[in-house]
């Protein structure tokens, strides 16, 4: 009886229905794939290195600025794309579309689960593409079981902004709203995530700022798993997004399961 | 499956007012009425009147204030996911993704309905012949045109084999070619497959050349629900007009007085106008009848009165009238975008 009560919230095909859908939907449009893929590009291209030549952090003795931007963007990506795949939410229902889905005979969690699945299996591509090319820039990784640590930090970075972007999505309910939303509250947590610079050698006011931004955990994962270098212990950035991971999704997924599809 | 496929009991939807002050808005009033197995029952109103409303109580979208309904037998609050699988829907706005291709759309419903691959497969290839889609089935939903992407939310609308089909202004917005296509195609879906069908109009054409029964709405009730025929004779006698070869009316008027199902006679222009009590049956007879007196007709024809005149009849407006007002329009756009922003 049990079994089947969690096969209908947990219901695999319509799951795996959505998920499909969400990547088909991303690899239809080419200019998608590659817009997605210039940001980061650039940041690298024309920040990291730049900087590179430019000076040497003080902070971390013998790191490149390459090598301590990249993790910061791959980060950056995942921030976007997680919120970007949260948040579009809104144009099913703009577009209608959410509709059809919430009058099958699914639950809404399936719903849910599976396009945000579906989200952070993009985001997670694109990520590991942005890794490859700091690899092919230079930028050199510390170990191969540091690599797989950091797709664990990657999934969890992902997926606490795809239940933010929910979030957003539910609450405000229309484009312009969103749009607006995402600049004033995603730059500023890119920003003072650390991606550009070392929370160790910012005045403490700030740092209590950044503390209180989960990105910070996840580029700072991603920094101590990819090159080695970090501001936290590991287990510490694990937890933080862990935790924060589980609130947001959660709280996505209740506030989807109360939205009106109209 | 036994029993009616819809039982609609004093369903009722009040709107609550936004702000503080404002006055609920009692969309769906007191509803009730019943449907047999492969009827087509058409709600028939104008913009504002509660069709929509309605439609989405029966497929679980709203949350009805009072009053209960089922569906397939299942009721509509408390299991609305067995409602939810019996049922299929196209909506009045465009629900389809247009970033995949029309087989992709209708493959990714099929798996949202847990249909098994096989299933999808025939059921889909079964779709797309019966509403003549093939080789449109590959090409991105934005580049179909209008007709055919309705015509694709239609095939995604019964793929899963539902008992009863809700839809929801389903040719608003078409040319007319396009809409006479599917009409006829949903009428080839109602009889090749036996589907309950319900769906919203304000065209009277369309309520009248595709439903088995009409039912009028108006500011969230309904004033009348009959056939199209019946609905049409309650409002009036059909007229027949006639015209006699001989200059000899004034004879034919006494004695046509004798007949019980004339109600009415006025001379008019050398014609006479005839309020009669049934329909086409009574021209043989009328000839017949001038015959045995040794006039001839020289002309006759029958009148019926419109849909249009019925709904008049009902509401006091006609049904285009409503639609033109400018403060009806503000009125309805009010009600649908009221809801949430």
């Amino acid at each position: 009886m049990q079994a089947i009560e969690i096969r209908r919230i947990i219901d695999p095909l319509p799951i795996y229905t959505m998920w499909l859908r969400e990547l088909k939907r991303f690899l239809r449009v080419k200019a998608r794939v590659v817009g997605s893929l210039l940001m980061p590009l650039f940041f690298l291209a024309f920040l990291g290195l730049p900087m590179s030549f430019a000076s040497r952090i003080p902070v971390l003795e013998g790191i490149g600025y390459l090598d301590f931007l990249a993790p910061g963007i791959v980060g950056m990506t995942l921030l976007f794309s997680g919120t970007m795949s949260g948040a579009s939410v809104i144009w099913d229902k703009e577009f209608g579309f959410l509709k059809e889905v919430l009058v099958a005979p699914v639950s809404r969690f399936s719903v849910i689960l599976g396009r945000s699945l579906g989200g952070m299996t993009v985001a997670l591509i694109q990520a590991l593409v942005i890794v490859g090319i700091a690899v092919a820039m230079g930028v050199q990784l510390s170990s191969v079981s540091g690599f797989f640590l950091a797709i664990v930090i990657m999934i969890l970075t992902c997926a606490t902004f795809t239940g933010f972007g929910i979030i957003i999505a539910t609450k405000l309910g229309n484009l312009e709203g969103f749009m607006a939303i995402m600049n004033l509250i995603v730059f500023p947590i890119f920003l003072l995530s650390g991606a550009f610079f070392p929370i160790q050698s910012m005045p403490s006011w700030l740092k209590y700022i950044m503390y209180i931004n989960p990105l910070t955990y996840g580029v700072d994962g991603l920094r101590s798993t990819l090159i080695g270098v970090a501001a936290f212990p590991l287990w510490l950035d694990f937890t933080v997004l862990l935790v924060v991971c589980l609130a947001l999704a959660t709280l996505g997924s209740y506030f989807f399961s109360k939205m009106e599809a109209d | 499956m036994t029993g009616s496929p819809l039982i609609v009991r004093n369903l009722t939807k009040t709107f609550l007012p936004e702000k503080k002050g404002g006055k609920a808005f009692t969309a769906v009033n007191n509803v009730s009425f019943e449907l047999k197995q492969g009827q087509i029952l058409g709600l028939l109103g104008p913009n504002g009147a509660g069709k929509t409303t309605a439609v989405k109580m029966l497929c679980t979208i709203l949350t009805p204030t009072a009053g209960s309904a089922k569906v397939c037998g299942y009721d509509i609050v408390q299991q609305k996911d067995k409602v939810r699988e019996c049922i299929g829907i196209v909506f009045q706005d465009r629900a389809i993704d247009t970033f995949l291709t029309g087989k992709e759309n209708l493959d990714f419903h099929a798996r949202m309905y847990h249909l098994d691959r096989k299933t999808r497969q025939e059921r889909v290839a079964e779709v797309l012949d019966l509403l003549d889609l093939r080789g449109k089935e590959n090409v991105k939903i934005s580049e179909c045109s209008g007709g055919t992407q309705r015509r694709f939310e239609v095939a995604r609308g019964f793929l899963n084999h539902p008992q009863v089909l809700f839809l929801d202004e389903p040719t608003l917005g078409m040319d007319v070619q396009a809409r006479k296509n599917l009409w006829d195609y949903i009428k080839l879906l109602n009889e090749k497959e036996g589907i309950t069908i319900i769906l919203t109009t304000h065209y009277m054409e369309e309520a009248d050349y595709l439903c088995h029964r009409v039912a009028i709405i108006d500011h969230g009730r309904i004033v009348a629900m009959d056939t199209p025929e019946k609905l049409k004779r309650a409002v009036g006698l059909n007229l027949i007009s006639l015209q006699i070869a001989q200059d000899s009316s004034g004879s034919l008027v006494d004695s046509l007085k004798q007949l019980s199902w004339i109600k009415k006679i006025e001379a008019r222009d050398g014609s006479l106008e005839l309020s009669i009590d049934g329909g086409e049956e009574r021209i043989p007879e009328l000839i017949d009848f001038a015959d045995s007196r040794g006039l001839v007709i020289s002309s006759i024809k029958l009148y019926k009165p419109s849909l249009e005149d019925t709904f008049l009849h009902y509401t006091g407006k006609t049904i285009r009238e409503e639609e033109g007002s400018l403060k009806e329009l503000w009125k309805s756009w009010m009600r649908r975008t009221g809801g949430k922003k």
